[in-house]
């Protein structure tokens, strides 16, 4: 008997190791000879732990598991009570365009044998076989966009490091996943870490780069644990280290911690990090891309970005430009958290609006309640109020309603939400997690707060001096940490004045 | 108090370990707490000294960052997510019912020094919040009930 449980942080937070121990304490009890996979979570956060059980008509799904429903998955399984019928037959499942995530819950992400099977090491293959600029080419093709969310074209950086001329370059992979309501990368290193290494390694062909780095955030134990397995497994296999699949080319990749500061999912402040300094933001110019890791040519790039180069390969940068609006090319995995019924990771194309992404595929909040407003792009992106729910999901058509996409994450709250605390926490993260290295970043954070505070007891004079205090930051700030706090709290106090207007009603 | 024989020679084959990764002064500090539990004091100028920088810029990585510690945490270390996602589902409700009954604010160790309450920015656990990690153990959709559990089998 063959059975899936995912090893994901996500369904192990929710019990998954320890429905994994019964499965094999009851199979042991009944002699029943079992093959238990753990593998990457399908997405469906809502319906962790999730089991899958292998059958002739297809893999079919039970969840969210508790110890008790352990029993009956080896009895009649239609009868189980927790059964859910075909995996790949759910609503969930059915409606998305997968590309990115399509292995992810399907293989054993360290099975090198699986991966093949399902398309693994096409892309590279292709790759292998292209001259550097006709790789370069094909990713500018495809209209790939820095997905960590900046949205920089992936091709133009590449093509920058790939011209430059030293003796080392470095591919720097951003796993440093730190906003909130985030998860698309944790949930790709956890459930299909080749892909990443795939991704890498084509970066270093087009670029000339042969040593890559992989930054983790410490928060993501899991993650840190089957991306160090994968990468020996890909250098046992010969997929990396001196002549990648026999090819003469030589990459080799090294998994790096952070330490717990949210600055490093900034590149700059990343690469002094990686370089064993403060996680200080740099000036730009020089770009990383000429003078990056240890002053080489550097691509850093985020997990998503690099994990979708091996399908632009295997299926060509056609496939993937022809999804997606406007300048927003191929499929985005959103990431649907907070307060909602229906929570995880929906792999799409661009251009779904911002309301059938919440009350549709997310069902609306989890507590019954209204929704009262989304933030969408993590503790830097703006809060959304109903009236903005037309939006369409993509860069240019966010940032023309003042907000952003960022890595797509989406943070849904119901109407007990307070958004003078959420405009005041804004700026008190910011303030924590400020490296320092600017003013506008250093200081306004926490006048920010206080001038918060101010309103808070009434003051409506703080008011313009908070959106002055704001416009500083947004264009005076070094990095997006400083110059994108002003997103969150400009937009609480724009579409929800009444929210900061309660108390000076109450002094009066 | 850590014995400073003991201290220098594990120090060593750390560095020894290190010794060809560029840029290693992050995964030095990251073994030396794994095996200390934090970060002694005296180890600084030794580190320092290895990778030829000056005390000041050892001291001044280590304290940037908030995962390295210059004191030994509890035997138990309950880390609470607050981040908006997990504030979203009650978060905060659940983080303050945490202090109380532990009686500690954040960063705090009981007197007993058997438990640490740190806060975390984070866990990627947003689509089952709120969330924490016990003793690097994973905990999604945690309510009071929970923390009340879990401070009974901590305490």
């Amino acid at each position: 008997m063959k059975l899936y449980l995912p090893l994901d942080s996500a369904a192990v937070a929710l019990g998954a190791d320890e429905i994994a121990q019964a499965i094999h304490l009851h199979a042991k009890s009944k002699g029943i000879e079992l093959e238990l996979v753990r593998n990457g979570s399908r997405g469906m956060v809502f319906l962790e732990p999730m089991a899958e059980v292998e059958t002739p008509a297809g893999r079919m799904a039970f969840g969210p598991l508790t110890l008790a429903d352990v029993p009956a998955l080896f009895g009649d399984l239609a009868a189980h009570p927790k059964a859910l019928g075909l995996t790949d037959d759910l609503p969930w499942m059915r409606a998305q365009t997968r590309l990115t995530f399509a292995r992810v819950g399907v293989i054993d992400p360290l099975s090198m044998a699986d991966y093949r099977a399902q398309g693994g090491l096409t892309g590279l293959t292709r790759a292998l076989a292209m001259a550097k600029a006709e790789i370069v080419a094909e990713v500018t093709n495809s209209g790939l966009r820095g997905r960590g969310g900046a949205g920089f074209p992936t091709g133009i950086k590449w093509k920058t490091v790939s011209d430059a001329q030293a003796d080392r370059k470095y591919i720097v992979c951003n796993a440093d996943e730190g906003d909130s309501a985030t998860f698309a990368d944790r949930m790709l290193m956890e459930g299909d870490p080749l892909t990443l290494i795939e991704g890498m390694i084509i970066a270093g062909l087009a670029t000339g780069a042969t040593k890559g780095f992989v930054y983790i955030r410490s928060e993501y134990p899991i993650a840190i644990d089957v991306m160090q397995k994968a990468v020996v497994l890909a250098q046992a296999e010969g997929v990396l280290g001196a002549s990648v699949m026999g090819s003469g080319h030589a990459f080799d990749i090294e998994i790096r911690v952070g330490a717990g500061a949210y600055v490093c999912g900034e590149e700059t402040s990343l690469l002094n990090s990686l370089e064993g300094k403060r996680g200080v933001v740099r000036a730009k110019p020089p770009l990383p891309a000429l003078e990056g890791f240890m002053g080489k040519p550097t691509v850093v790039n985020n997990v998503i970005s690099l994990a979708s180069v091996p399908v632009i390969f295997e299926k060509g940068a056609e496939h993937y430009k022809n999804f997606g609006l406007g300048r927003s090319r191929g499929t985005i995995p959103l990431q649907i958290a907070g307060n909602v019924k229906f929570g995880g990771l929906y792999e799409i194309a661009f251009g779904l609006s911002l309301g059938e992404i919440v009350d549709t595929i997310a069902g609306g909040t989890a507590s019954g309640r209204p929704v009262k407003a989304v933030q969408v792009g993590g503790p830097l992106g703006a809060y959304f109020p109903r009236a903005l729910f037309d939006t369409p999901f993509g860069y240019e058509e966010f940032a023309g309603k003042e907000g952003l996409i960022g890595h797509a994450g989406l943070t849904v709250f119901d109407d007990t939400a307070d958004m003078l605390s959420q405009a005041r926490f804004a700026m008190e993260f910011c303030a924590i997690e400020s490296c320092g290295k600017c003013t506008p970043c250093r200081i306004g954070a926490v006048r920010g707060t206080e001038t918060i505070d101010r309103i808070a007891k009434g003051d409506a004079a703080a008011i313009p001096l908070l959106t002055d205090l704001c416009n500083t930051m947004k264009s005076g700030s070094l990095c997006a940490l400083g110059g994108f706090t002003p997103y969150p709290v400009l937009s609480a106090l724009t579409h929800f004045p009444d929210d900061f207007n309660a108390m000076k009603e109450a002094a009066e | 108090m850590l014995d400073s024989a003991t201290l220098s020679a594990r120090l060593e084959e750390i560095l020894y370990a290190h010794k060809d990764m560029e840029g290693s002064l992050l995964p030095i500090l990251h073994a030396v707490q794994a095996d200390f539990g934090y970060v002694p004091p005296e180890a600084l100028p030794i580190i320092a000294k290895d990778l030829n920088i000056t005390r000041a810029e050892a001291h001044g990585v280590m304290s940037f960052y908030h995962d390295f510690r210059e004191k030994p945490a509890g035997r138990h270390v309950l880390k609470l997510c607050r981040a908006e996602a997990c504030q979203a589902m009650g978060g905060d409700r659940v983080a303050a019912h945490a202090q109380k009954a532990l009686g500690l604010d954040w960063h705090e160790t009981s007197a007993d020094g058997a438990v640490t309450l740190d806060p975390i920015f984070c866990l990627g656990l947003c689509a089952c919040g709120p969330a924490a990690m016990l003793d690097g153990k994973l905990i999604g959709r945690l309510d009071e009930a929970r923390i009340d559990a879990i401070i009974g089998d901590i305490k």
